[in-house]
């Protein structure tokens, strides 16, 4: 029997907007074929959130935009813009 | 800790400032290194109560003095944290041959909000550390994001992370508050790291080499900024770097750019002329 399997890719981007560049990424694997993780590797999969898309990966989450906090306007933390990609692969 | 003339000028500190790190390739001696080898796989390090003073900590002749006081180190930690800073803990991190995980990028200990003081972080390599043993992942301009602790291992990779690699002998000074992670060991090579946190016990003020302190690469250092940072964030960093120089610098009125005095500027509204009609 066919089944399918999630794989799941993380872009962070430079701004808000999906065709901005990635500035960082993480890929999780449903398939358990690969392993990625911490610190393997100096170049991202894509230039932008659309090369994802380009190359069939389906955006199913973005982050909301949300207003700094009264007095934390200049305390910096997360990364803001992160945007959640999948691909459904048979197994 | 001894005293020594090999203090860090104002643009390394500038330097560590705005990168949140600075590396000393090569300064400890094969010979130490071989001997750190031996001594950190017996695993027999002394533990230490948090907060020693260097001086009781590490007893004249013992390895870690030994290793605190060679100029290059000594110099550079007076710089940072000053004079007789107190031993927070110390341990040392071994990572198997094929050792199949990678720690989660992290920050270590609690979300440290100080402005005007930090921690340092020591990390020395006894061992050459190639690409294949997956040594210390760094994220450069990190140090000031307020996260807790591991909250940060979703991100993978980011543009501009410093995968280390290095000579044997070399030494990392971190900011407590450098996102960092050790990578996943794919080599047939035990690897060693030994770390020691420092805490401050004078005001880190003006503690370096300030003769340089008003040459423009002093302001180039303190206004790079990285390939992971986002474009809106970016500013928000230099400003905070801003601060933080201002205190280190003891110089209320420094600034890059504008970006400190535009946002704080109240110019006094002038009293309103009487009406004499």
């Amino acid at each position: 029997m066919t089944t399918t399997r999630q794989q799941v890719l993380v872009l962070y981007l430079d701004t808000s907007a999906l065709d901005s560049k990635v500035v960082g990424w993480a890929r999780y694997d449903g398939t358990g074929s690969t392993r990625p993780t911490t610190g393997d590797s100096d170049e991202p999969p894509y230039e932008t959130g659309v090369g994802a898309l380009e190359d069939g990966w389906r955006l199913f989450q973005a982050a909301p935009l949300v207003p700094p906090y009264p007095g934390a306007e200049h305390t910096t933390s997360f990364l803001k813009h992160e945007f959640f990609f999948e691909k459904l692969v048979a197994q | 800790m001894p005293t020594t003339q090999q203090l860090l000028s104002s643009v390394e500190v500038a330097r560590f400032t705005a990168h949140g790190f600075l590396r000393l390739d090569g300064v400890v001696p094969p010979e130490m290194n071989e001997e750190a080898l031996e001594l950190f796989a017996a695993g027999t390090l002394p533990a230490v109560p948090y907060g020693t003073p260097v001086q009781k900590a590490f007893p004249e002749g013992s390895f870690a003095r030994r290793l605190l006081g060679l100029p290059a180190v000594a110099g550079a930690l007076e710089s940072l944290v000053g004079p007789d800073p107190a031993v927070d803990h110390h341990f040392v991190h071994t990572r198997l041959p094929h050792e199949g995980s990678a720690q989660p990028l992290h920050a270590d200990a609690l979300i440290d909000v100080r402005a005007d003081a930090f921690d340092v972080q020591l990390m020395y390599y006894p061992q050459e550390v190639t690409a294949g043993m997956g040594g210390t992942l760094v994220v450069p301009g990190s140090h000031l994001r307020r996260t807790n602790e591991s909250d940060t291992g979703r991100y993978q990779n980011l543009r501009g992370q410093t995968r280390l690699t290095c000579p044997a002998g070399t030494v990392l000074l971190l900011h407590h508050g450098i996102w960092h992670g050790g990578r996943r060991n794919d080599s047939d090579t035990v690897r060693h790291m030994y770390k020691i946190r420092f805490n401050p016990s004078v005001p880190q003020v003006r503690l370096w080499d300030t003769r340089d302190a008003d040459s423009p690469a002093v302001l180039e250092e303190l206004r790079r900024t990285f390939p992971w940072y986002e474009q809106a964030t970016a500013r928000l960093e230099i400003h905070n770097r801003i601060l933080l120089w201002r205190a280190l610098s003891a110089d209320p009125g420094f600034d890059v750019d504008h970006w400190a005095t535009r946002i704080t500027n109240r110019p006094a509204a002038p009293a309103s002329p009487r009406s004499t009609a």
